[in-house]
């Protein structure tokens, strides 16, 4: 289809706050290029038709987070959805839904970034000196490692957020990122902040009113599965309410590889400037 | 709570209702919310209804009487339909739930195989299931009865 | 704190219950002609006759009334996650956990007092 295809058209939800009433849709028809993304299209149709256009991109190619848009119905980053997979010459592209519209396609994602701050998204150890003034690494087996890392992957771009049925009409649900995230913490060997956070997914904002629609894991566009975080965490909180979770203690520091000195001619690294 | 001027953009009752462009769990996750009201409503009224037992055997009678007749067999076998297919789906959602049936966690490779991919034989499996119980159910129902 | 997950096992904790004993029940009264269980006098498992042989049992009444408990929870706090989730005023929220409990209380002690009450009468004919 793509390789006769000359023509695309673009269907765009537009909301100015300043000067309009309602979103609307326009309509534009751009030059198609095979190989050509979502992100592109805008591009073209920001440079062709529609210049006051706004939208939220970066680095056009699924590291950033900051392209997520619903593109034909679906959320996904405009810029690693090519126009050729969505098999139709007509792309509509709205802002994620679930989140208020600052203008065209922007979402405001601060809700999500305040539910994910609130979860303590980073390693709590006990040992807070060795934290702030580190004199070595914590161990980690590569099998430790494989607990976590398939969630640490996530780009924090809201793709799962627009696409939970649950969130969708609870604003008080924490959402399948923060709480995706709040297990690959709990779920890190050197992390010692089980209980911690624990005393926050007890109560509301758990993963309770997570029922398995599946909706953010077919959607992540890194494979981070919000959805598999979510469902371990439950059987971590469930074992540990019925006290049948083992208590584990955060690694400690690696072992120091010994007899290796410096090389001549190699500088110090500089003082630490955090 | 921030502070927002822009314009609220929440799906509302469509999230949840919104098919087509969805998977399977979708679905299953709405018929278990419609299947599970429905048992509820008719599980109410059941307990009102059956106390009659406790008082004679007239009163039973009478009770039983009044919910007779081919509209209320139809009903009955909604109910029963509705049970089959909670009770099925909800063995797959313990399992799954319980993070027995999501695998563990892997490398993301594209194309990403996610927890919904690993658990669909299940879900497949307790919907042949939930379909032979309902066929059960309607032999007994309908023809044998 | 510790409110929705204990809520959350319980609910699960119910529907194991009831997947045992509702799918007995409904063996007994809606898969009669192919089973044949729990029936002794025969013909419709709703007959007195086989109503009162079960309720004769120790085994049906303490079973039923735990159906019942669980039944209620499950259902229930199925019905509070779907209305919480509709995200109803601070208010309503409240209310809603107060009508469904009071719902709850008083559907169980009808359905208790019922099943006690019939062991008695079944027993007593």
């Amino acid at each position: 289809m793509s390789d006769t295809m000359h023509e695309v058209t673009y269907r765009i939800r537009h909301f100015d706050p300043n000067r309009d009433a309602a979103p609307h849709w326009e309509e534009y028809r751009i030059p198609y290029a095979p190989g050509m993304t979502v992100l592109d299209g805008l591009w073209k149709v920001k440079e062709l038709h529609a210049p006051g256009l706004a939208w939220r991109s970066s680095c056009r190619m699924g590291v950033c987070g900051s392209c997520g848009m619903l593109i034909n119905g679906k959320p996904g980053l405009a810029c690693n959805t090519q126009i050729s997979e969505l098999g139709t010459s007509l792309v509509a592209v709205a802002p994620l839904p679930n989140f208020e519209i600052v203008r065209d396609l922007v979402p405001d994602l601060r809700p999500m970034i305040e539910a994910h701050r609130v979860l303590m998204p980073y390693i709590l150890r006990d040992d807070v000196e060795e934290r702030e003034n580190p004199t070595g690494e914590f161990w980690q087996s590569p099998e430790e490692l494989e607990h976590y890392l398939q969630f640490s992957y996530c780009i924090k771009c809201g793709c799962c957020m627009a696409a939970c049925p649950t969130y969708a009409t609870d604003p008080s649900y924490s959402g399948p990122m923060p709480l995706g995230q709040a297990h690959r913490y709990n779920s890190d060997s050197r992390d010692g902040g089980f209980a911690a956070r624990r005393e926050l997914l007890f109560g509301e904002k758990g993963p309770w009113r997570c029922h398995f629609a599946g909706e953010c894991s077919r959607v992540c566009p890194k494979g981070v599965d919000p959805a598999k975080a979510i469902q371990l965490m439950k059987r971590e909180l469930v074992l540990s309410f019925l006290r049948l979770r083992r208590a584990k203690c955060p690694s400690g520091l690696a072992k120091k590889p010994e007899g290796i000195g410096r090389r001549e001619g190699i500088p110090e690294a500089p003082a630490p400037t955090v | 709570m921030l502070e927002s001027k822009g314009r609220p953009n929440r799906l509302g009752l469509w999230g949840w209702l919104g098919g087509g462009r969805w998977g399977l769990e979708r679905y299953l996750y709405t018929l278990h919310r419609l299947t599970g009201l429905g048992l509820l409503a008719y599980f109410l009224l059941h307990i009102v209804v059956t106390s009659s037992r406790a008082i004679s055997p007239e009163r039973w009678k009478a009770a039983m009487d009044s919910v007779t007749g081919p509209l209320f067999t139809v009903g009955e076998f909604l109910v029963f339909v509705a049970f089959a297919f909670h009770a099925a789906n909800g063995i797959r959602l313990v399992l799954v739930e319980l993070g027995w049936a999501v695998g563990k966690p892997i490398e993301p490779v594209y194309p990403y195989r996610t927890s919904v991919n690993f658990q669909r034989p299940l879900a497949v499996g307790a919907m042949i299931l939930a379909v032979i119980v309902m066929m059960l159910g309607g032999l007994d129902f309908f023809v044998l009865d | 704190m510790m409110r929705d997950a204990k809520l959350w096992t319980w609910h699960v904790a119910a529907g194991i219950v009831i997947l045992v004993f509702l799918g007995l029940h409904m063996a007994i009264m809606h898969l009669d002609e192919i089973l044949g269980i729990f029936n002794p006098a025969g013909g419709h498992p709703i007959d007195w006759e086989n109503v009162v042989a079960r309720g004769r049992t120790v085994f049906f009444p303490v079973t039923y009334i735990l159906l019942l408990g669980a039944a209620l929870f499950h259902g229930l706090y199925g019905l509070r996650n779907i209305l919480l989730e509709l995200n109803p005023p601070a208010w309503l929220k409240g209310a809603i956990g107060v009508v469904l409990l009071l719902v709850g209380l008083g559907l169980f002690a009808l359905g208790a007092w019922a099943a006690v009450a019939s062991h008695t009468l079944a027993t007593s004919l």
